[in-house]
């Protein structure tokens, strides 16, 4: 286990009240694993993993539950032991690889700041292991690409770089937050393609953000779907597709276009938005946009329970 | 790269040619104004009228004008003042020149300094009494004129308090050359340095620490961050770094404008007879040649500064030297 997460809860403190982004999340990860965290925009996917990277860094957020890395408590660990552990034992992949590099230094000079922070070795040395992770996540001429500078690269290309400096200390949890979201299809399946020859290669587990149903078939091992802050579904790549339990994961599953077969005139959409996570409506929060809403929904919120598949639903409880 | 620098070069020449062309239409192709006339001055002789036509060329084509007074200027360098009687122009320009330049690159190091540490230090403590402390004196410095700070400056150091332990080492006022005696050089120019320099002090420190957090909020910082940097370098070498493009900018403009002239105010309260004062003093008289010649000046160290400026941006930002 290399990862353990217990009852995590963020909440920040604004002037229309407090808003829990997080609201009670537990998962393991395995060593070597890629474990899917699947989700809309304000689901909590993104803040759930920067508690983990100790990168909430706002006054008004608190953080409670347990984070436990190799069986080490993160939550409440002093910033400098914290800093030891970031960038060198875990480390993070952004979103958007076009504002994620320092613009007036080169790649090169980026990933060596990096390997230097976390070992004491050169600075040719560490320009020689950058050479080799550059090759590493296919660019084609790594020696000069260390002195280019982030404006200069494409965006996958930026992003190879991001990878590349993510991986300079070899870490054993890189987390990804929506890697692909932001490049183009083509050049999302050669990212994913990295993120999992380099599983093979590091050992390193991963999770992957994303809202891209479709990623998470191609990479997960396990996967989580997260709605309003909670967990609402937990299971493996294999459970989760072909036995979705939650409403809200077969919604998503039935908003994927059919590769083979009649496609629909329209593909189903799921009614409403997700809500305000200041004003959660009673009960189960998806239960205002749910197909098989009833009473039970209203009155509590529902458990994700034990089980390596699991939903937090009354009607999966009570099937 | 050296084609960018040696392309902005050529630009800085042709700006300087504009200018040189602008100005000197509006004082001798005025219509209805005939520059013999002030160039000799109020009550000058028909004589010595008829002198001043012949030597500026009046009677001739206006390009043969602008041709004779840029070789007055530049090449033979002997444009005379007649309101001065015979007062050589371009050695009085000379003179004033280490004057000013003194003055000004004093208070810029100052400034400069100061001005980064504060702007670190209010960034870094964002929010706290540091930060609204300095902030709070950034206002005060930038509220008081500096004419009224520096006679105040000299109220203490010269008269009220100048035989107290503090201010006994303030010499009287005026200027020193630094070839003949180089420590009073810089005791004379120590208070006009801190005078001049606090209006800028309080300007650059507020807007650098502006920029610094401004540069906190981008993505690149929290990447910083989960590399493990310390907060020390993600602050120094980060959002310092990426901050003091706009930092650069404001400097150029304020440096080249000080050259050129707008240290005025500081240079009549202390007694330091540099290019702003001659210049005042030339305005005051209607000395035509005179006006020219640190006109000329001035556009020059203006344009000059603003060319650095974009040279330090090259270094400062790599996306510059590409395009």
């Amino acid at each position: 286990m290399i990862l353990s997460v217990r009852d995590l809860r963020v909440a920040f403190r604004t002037n229309d009240g407090l808003v829990r982004a997080i609201d009670g999340v537990s998962f393991d990860l395995e060593e070597s694993e890629i474990l899917g965290v699947v989700g809309e925009s304000g689901s909590g996917k993104t803040v759930s993993l920067l508690a983990v990277m100790g990168l909430i860094t706002d006054p008004n957020a608190t953080i409670e539950g347990s984070i436990r890395y190799k069986g080490r408590e993160l939550v409440g660990l002093p910033a400098r032991e914290l800093r030891r552990l970031r960038g060198n034992e875990i480390a993070m992949i952004f979103q958007d690889p076009m504002t994620a590099l320092t613009p007036v230094y080169t790649i090169g000079w980026q990933i060596a700041e990096q390997i230097r922070a976390h070992r004491s070795i050169s600075k040719s040395k560490a320009m020689e292991r950058v050479e080799e992770l550059l090759a590493e996540v296919n660019f084609p001429n790594p020696h000069e690409a260390m002195s280019r500078y982030p404006h200069q690269l494409s965006g996958g290309m930026r992003q190879r770089a991001v990878i590349a400096m993510a991986l300079s200390c070899n870490p054993a949890l890189l987390v990804a937050d929506e890697p692909t979201t932001a490049l183009d299809v083509t050049v999302q399946a050669g990212i994913l393609d990295l993120v999992r020859k380099l599983r093979a290669t590091h050992k390193s587990a991963v999770v992957f953000i994303t809202h891209d149903m479709g990623v998470v078939s191609e990479l997960a091992d396990r996967v989580m779907v997260m709605y309003a802050g909670r967990v609402v579904e937990r299971g493996s790549r294999a459970e989760l597709f072909s036995d979705p339990r939650h409403p809200y994961t077969r919604a998503l599953l039935g908003s994927i276009p059919p590769l083979t077969g009649e496609k629909p005139r329209r593909l189903p959409a799921i009614p409403g938005s997700p809500p305000s996570l200041l004003r959660l409506p009673q009960g189960c929060a998806f239960g205002p946009r749910c197909p098989v809403h009833y009473e039970p929904c209203e009155a509590g919120k529902p458990d994700l329970g034990s089980g390596t598949h699991a939903a937090a639903c009354f009607r999966v409880a009570q099937a | 790269m050296i084609y960018a620098i040696l392309r902005r070069f050529g630009q800085m020449l042709f700006v300087m040619f504009g200018i040189s062309v602008i100005v000197f239409l509006i004082f001798f192709a005025t219509p209805g104004a005939d520059p013999a006339a002030r160039i000799a001055g109020r009550n000058a002789s028909p004589e010595v009228l008829e002198a001043v036509r012949h030597s500026f060329g009046f009677d001739r084509p206006l390009y043969v004008q602008y041709v004779t007074m840029m070789e007055k200027i530049f090449v033979t360098g002997d444009l005379t003042s007649f309101v001065n009687r015979g007062w050589r122009v371009v050695p009085a320009v000379m003179d004033s020149i280490p004057v000013t330049l003194s003055l000004v690159f004093g208070a810029a190091i100052l400034w400069v300094v100061v001005s980064i540490i504060i702007g670190i230090a209010a960034a870094a403590t964002r929010g706290s009494w540091l930060d609204k402390l300095l902030m709070a004196l950034g206002l005060l410095g930038i509220s008081m004129p500096v004419y009224w700070l520096g006679e105040v400056m000299n109220l203490i150091t010269q008269s009220r308090y100048h035989d107290s332990w503090a201010f006994s080492w303030v010499p009287p006022l005026g200027y020193k050359n630094f070839s003949d005696d180089p420590k009073g050089w810089f005791l004379t120019l120590v208070i006009p340095w801190i005078t001049l320099s606090i209006l800028y002090i309080g300007i650059y420190g507020r807007v650098l620490r502006a920029a610094i957090i401004e540069s906190l909020q981008e993505d690149y910082i929290r990447t910083a961050r989960a590399k493990g940097l310390s907060e020390t370098r993600i602050l120094l070498r980060h959002a310092l770094r990426t901050s003091l493009i706009a930092f650069v900018t404001l400097f150029g403009l304020d440096f080249g404008a000080l050259v050129g002239g707008s240290a005025l105010l500081t240079e009549v309260v202390f007694g330091l007879h540099g290019i702003g004062k001659l210049t005042y003093d030339a305005l005051q008289n209607l000395d035509l040649p005179m006006i020219m010649a640190t006109v000329m000046y001035a556009s020059m160290f203006v344009v000059i500064a603003n060319a650095v400026v974009d040279f330090v941006y090259i270094l400062l930002d790599p996306r510059l030297r590409t395009s």
